[in-house]
């Protein structure tokens, strides 16, 4: 058969079957991502870009196809979110504090990845420390979302794209391809490089970790796919800690399938995690059966906020009526402490943060700011090498926790996390699964809400509830916006029943159909 | 004898409470895999989870774990069978996940006690608080450059046991005691070496005064006091200067003061106000510890005889004093030699030759048991050649002493020494009569009724004999000739 004009625009199912067919190559396949990365560089979705690493490892895997060993993601170039360290690779959480830190270890998700044969195109681009629902925190800069209106400005510069001096097939000089932009919207965030490589076909699938919505809210933004599973299905060993009870690492892919088979590959008990859980993983493909009947899905009359636009709530009916087409059975539940969800998370999750991000303080690794003492070495350090937004979230954390307050704030906040929990426990009673919106709105531009925390985080509002009561959730598209822009809804399952959410966002992709590509491709 | 302090306005007494930090045997640290062994190169025992570099978790080694359990039932304390691992935040340049992972409120062991043996032979029962698990940090060095701090973190993440005690220490000598039997009962369990000069033990003071009955006064706590002499002479001057405080008008301040050991004086470190926030919280990295009882049964089991015990089997079965058995559980070792001595021989009679003979020389070059250069079989065998009369008690002395020089056996030194009792009567009769012969007058004011003079004959027959005659033939021999 002929080779397909576009590589990049396959899935991850569709690239496995090519590799195998021997229809194209993972060299072939890694390269055509390699151009596509240097082409949509104006997204600033890429920290590091790792081409010459990824095609090493594409020969590799054709090495491996070759010889008929081939892993179950073997070939397929994949971008990892920048806070999974990488061994020989820079890791820098998007945080100037991180300067210049290469681990000497691997994280055991990417470990996993790379055993099943996964190649890496780079380190994508995040919010500070992964803390933000915009990516417009990163040291690096803000990623711009492949949904934003502009142009591609072709210039003759005459050299080659930065990084790519060592690729064997981009010697030659080349255009360096700029973008113009009408508006730069936000991918949503943290994971906003992943959401927005995925989106943009220059990754076929992305690492994210999810925290409060880190992987839901941006794949929503984008119109792809991200789901956190339940908290202890990957480990978080080798992943810069955050909030960890709610830390989870996660796939953004452009399909549910794909979805499904990265998790496989993500997943497992490990023994260096204390909180990652010894139980099988089962082929979560297997789940994509379109069977849904009887199935009975909760709709929880809380999750209709104040001042939700009307096409959220329109879209989130759309959902229902979809599924109810499909045989499942509508069940109104209630999750009556929902509306504190919220404020105990940005209480919780500040209070770990201040306590994981005491270790960058300029001693052992990454940037130090000598000072004349070792205290004002501490302060030069920090004070320069966190962002606003993680040094407001370490002066919470670290107020919640202080003698005086801890049993108003942080005692408090873990006694509403139980409650929240119980909510959700008494909810499986009546359903097998819960359907919500995934984020209040769309798409909005860089510098919106920038100085509005507050308004900031109320784009978790749907999301944070599964962290605090650690159940897996999905984001998968449903669909545009009056403005144009993608929405995703959200599915919530039980503790470690990804299948089910697998198997009902199979129905939801399905029956929304093709979704359109982003501006950038169009 | 109780200890008061004689103040201007009265007699005080002093309230002290011991907080020791135990170091964990173990061959890997609390909650990563790098070893533990002491004295090795700076930073050569320190992994990526101790230098808290991104991304690593602990995950807690099951054998520390059983450690402090076996600790807890050694301290007759309640085990808890859930306790939370929780973070103490402060920065510091040792400290690299700027927490320690400590135990805070719910720790693993509670209530316990501890049986003093106090130098008149008697016991106090003192309360132990509880006992938690935590991290070791590392240690700076500030002498190893002229304006830099060197940081060594073979030590952070090396599993702590700190063990409280109730306030129930009355005076210096008690809180030694305390820390002598805290330390054998440690060693018994193979829980810790309690090394106070390599660090493996080390002890914070809490120190308050108080008029003899009165209420409890303000505390201080003097840290980093490395030797029981130095808590003895920190109790001591801390309980003299808060007395000497409050009776001049002033007011003791809760606060943390530091032992100066060259000065013999406590200094304050650190007020309350200046304390620190350490902010504890759950440390999400890791679950609650959760033991069942029936592993915490067989943990029971594995427990070898504590001292106490030891000691009332020994005042029981061996009929030795309380200060003779107590003296000989102090050690574990000590009181394996002397049961591998008293087996199968008269028990006070070994126990008189460890305590007074081995015990004494070995104190005086300040070695223990075992360093001793006799061998229990050989102070067994010593024992034997007294009992079956081949030397007298006299002769063991200079055997014993023989023994202690070179490493012989006894009968190796009787033999070659000719040491060998004489029991042949004929030549006891001989000496007798020799000595007869040349005391004539003596004989003579004996024999006149001067019973006192068998003694003066006695010894002058076992000088004429180098003292290898059998003392009991000289003794019915010599009365029989005497009578005439």
């Amino acid at each position: 058969m002929t080779k397909p004009t576009r590589l990049t625009h396959l899935s991850m199912a569709e690239a496995l079957e090519g590799l195998k067919a021997k229809d194209f190559t993972a060299v072939e396949l890694t390269r055509a991502h390699i151009d596509a990365i240097a082409d949509l560089r104006g997204l600033n979705a890429f920290i590091t870009e790792t081409p010459d690493l990824a095609l090493e490892q594409a020969a590799a895997s054709d090495a491996r196809y070759a010889k008929g060993e081939a892993g179950p993601l073997d070939g397929l170039p994949l971008g990892i979110k920048d806070l999974f360290c990488t061994r020989g690779v820079l890791t820098t959480a998007a945080s100037h504090i991180l300067d210049g830190f290469v681990p000497p270890y691997e994280s055991t998700v990417t470990s996993n990845l790379f055993r099943d044969g996964a190649v890496m195109l780079g380190k994508l681009n995040l919010d500070e420390f992964a803390m933000g629902s915009a990516n417009i925190t990163s040291y690096y800069g803000p990623v711009v979302s492949p949904w934003s209106p502009g142009r591609k400005i072709q210039r003759d510069a005459g050299t080659t794209a930065a990084g790519s001096e060592l690729l064997e097939g981009l010697r030659q000089p080349r255009p360096v391809t700029e973008w113009e932009w009408d508006r730069r919207l936000v991918p949503g965030g943290s994971s906003g490089g992943s959401a927005a490589s995925v989106a943009a076909r220059m990754v076929m699938g992305a690492t994210g970790t999810d925290t409060g919505g880190s992987i839901r809210q941006p794949a929503s933004f984008v119109g792809i796919v991200g789901i956190k599973p339940t908290y202890g299905r990957c480990s978080r060993w080798g992943i810069v800690a955050f909030a960890s009870s709610l830390d989870q690492a996660g796939p953004m892919t452009r399909t549910v399938k794909d979805a499904a088979i990265m998790l496989r590959s993500m997943a497992g008990f490990d023994p260096k995690d204390s909180t990652s859980v010894d139980l099988p993983v089962p082929d979560y493909t297997k789940a994509l059966t379109g069977d849904i009947r009887g199935l009975r899905v909760g709709i929880p009359k809380e999750y209709r906020v104040d001042g939700m636009p009307a096409e959220i709530e329109r879209l989130w009916q759309q959902g229902m009526d979809w599924l109810k087409a499909a045989g499942a059975v509508p069940v109104e539940i209630s999750l009556p402490h929902t509306k504190y969800a919220l404020p105990a998370y940005y209480i919780v999750a500040p209070a770990e943060a201040s306590s994981n991000l005491a270790r960058y303080d300029g001693v052992r690794f990454g940037l130090r700011v000598e000072g004349k003492d070792l205290k004002e070495m501490y302060e030069n350090t920090r004070g320069e090498g966190f962002g606003a937004e993680v040094r407001r979230r370490i002066l919470i954390g670290t107020y919640v926790l202080s003698a005086g307050y801890y049993d108003a704030y942080y005692l408090k906040a873990q006694k509403v996390r139980a409650r929240i929990a119980q909510d959700f426990t008494s909810a499986w009673d009546k359903c097998d699964v819960i359907l919500t919106p995934t984020a209040p709105s769309t798409a909005f531009a860089i510098g919106d809400k920038q100085d509005d925390p507050i308004a900031m985080y109320l784009n978790d509002v749907f999301t944070v509830p599964a962290n605090l009561a650690g159940l897996p959730g999905i984001s998968v598209p449903a669909g545009l916006g009056s403005d144009g822009l993608p929405l995703g809804l959200q599915l919530l399952g039980k503790p470690f029943d990804e299948e089910t959410l697998f198997r009902v966002a199979g129905v939801i992709e399905q029956a929304a159909g093709p979704q359109p590509l982003p501006p950038v491709h169009s | 004898m109780a200890y008061r302090i004689q103040g201007e306005t009265g007699e005080w007494e002093v309230v002290v409470g011991l907080e020791v930090h135990a170091q964990v045997i173990s061959n890997a640290k609390l909650f990563s895999g790098a070893a533990t062994a002491f004295g090795a190169a700076p930073n050569s025992q320190v992994s990526y989870v101790d230098a808290a570099f991104p991304g690593m978790l602990p995950v807690i080694n099951e054998f520390c774990v059983e450690q402090a359990v076996k600790t807890g039932l050694g301290l007759k304390a309640r085990i808890n069978l859930r306790s939370i691992f929780d973070r103490k935040n402060y920065f510091y340049a040792d400290l690299p996940a700027g927490y320690q992972i400590s135990q805070y409120k719910d720790p693993i062991v509670g209530e316990g006690t501890i049986v003093l043996d106090l130098s008149d032979g008697g016991t106090r029962e003192v309360g132990i608080e509880r006992l938690h698990l935590e991290m070791d940090a590392g240690k700076s060095l500030h002498d190893q450059h002229p304006s830099k701090t060197y940081v060594d973190l073979n030590r952070a993440g090396v599993a702590l046991m700190e063990i409280v005690s109730k306030p129930d220490l009355r005076s210096p000598e008690e809180a030694a005691a305390y820390l002598r039997k805290l330390r054998t009962i440690l060693r018994y369990l193979g829980t810790c070496d309690g090394n106070m000069e390599e660090g493996s033990m080390r002890c914070d003071v809490n120190v308050s005064v108080r008029k003899v009955g009165g209420r409890l006064g303000t505390r201080t706590e003097t840290k980093n006091v490395n030797s029981i002499r130095y808590v003895q002479q920190a109790i001591e001057y801390e309980a003299d200067r808060q007395v000497k405080l409050i009776e001049e008008g002033g007011q003791v301040v809760q606060e943390t003061r530091l032992w100066d050991p060259n000065k013999g004086i406590t200094r304050s470190m650190r007020s309350k106000e200046e304390a620190h926030d350490y902010r504890y919280f759950p440390d999400p990295d890791l679950l609650p510890l959760v033991l069942e009882q029936s592993w915490v049964d067989r943990v029971k089991q594995t427990l070898p005889e504590l001292p106490d015990d030891k000691k009332a089997r020994f005042m029981a079965d061996y009929g030795l004093s309380a200060y003779d058995a107590g003296v000989l559980v102090a050690e574990r070792a000590r009181a394996d030699f002397y049961e591998a001595v008293a087996k199968g021989r008269d028990a006070k009679m070994a126990a008189n030759y460890v305590i007074g003979d081995l015990l004494g020389a070995l104190n005086k070059t300040g070695k223990d048991i075992g360093e001793s250069p006799i061998s229990a079989a050989d102070l067994g065998g010593l024992i034997d050649l007294v009992t079956d009369g081949t030397i007298s008690g006299r002769i063991a002395k200079d055997v014993f002493a023989e023994m202690l020089e070179t490493g012989e056996k006894p009968s190796v030194i009787v033999e070659k020494k000719g040491l060998r009792q004489v029991t042949d009567t004929g030549a006891i009769d001989k000496a007798i009569d020799d000595v007869m012969a040349a005391n004539a007058d003596k004989v003579a004011e004996y024999r006149s009724g001067k019973d006192k003079l068998f003694g003066f004959f006695v010894g002058q027959v076992m000088r004429a004999t180098q003292g290898k005659a059998n003392p009991a033939l000289v003794n019915d021999i010599l009365a029989r000739k005497l009578k005439g």
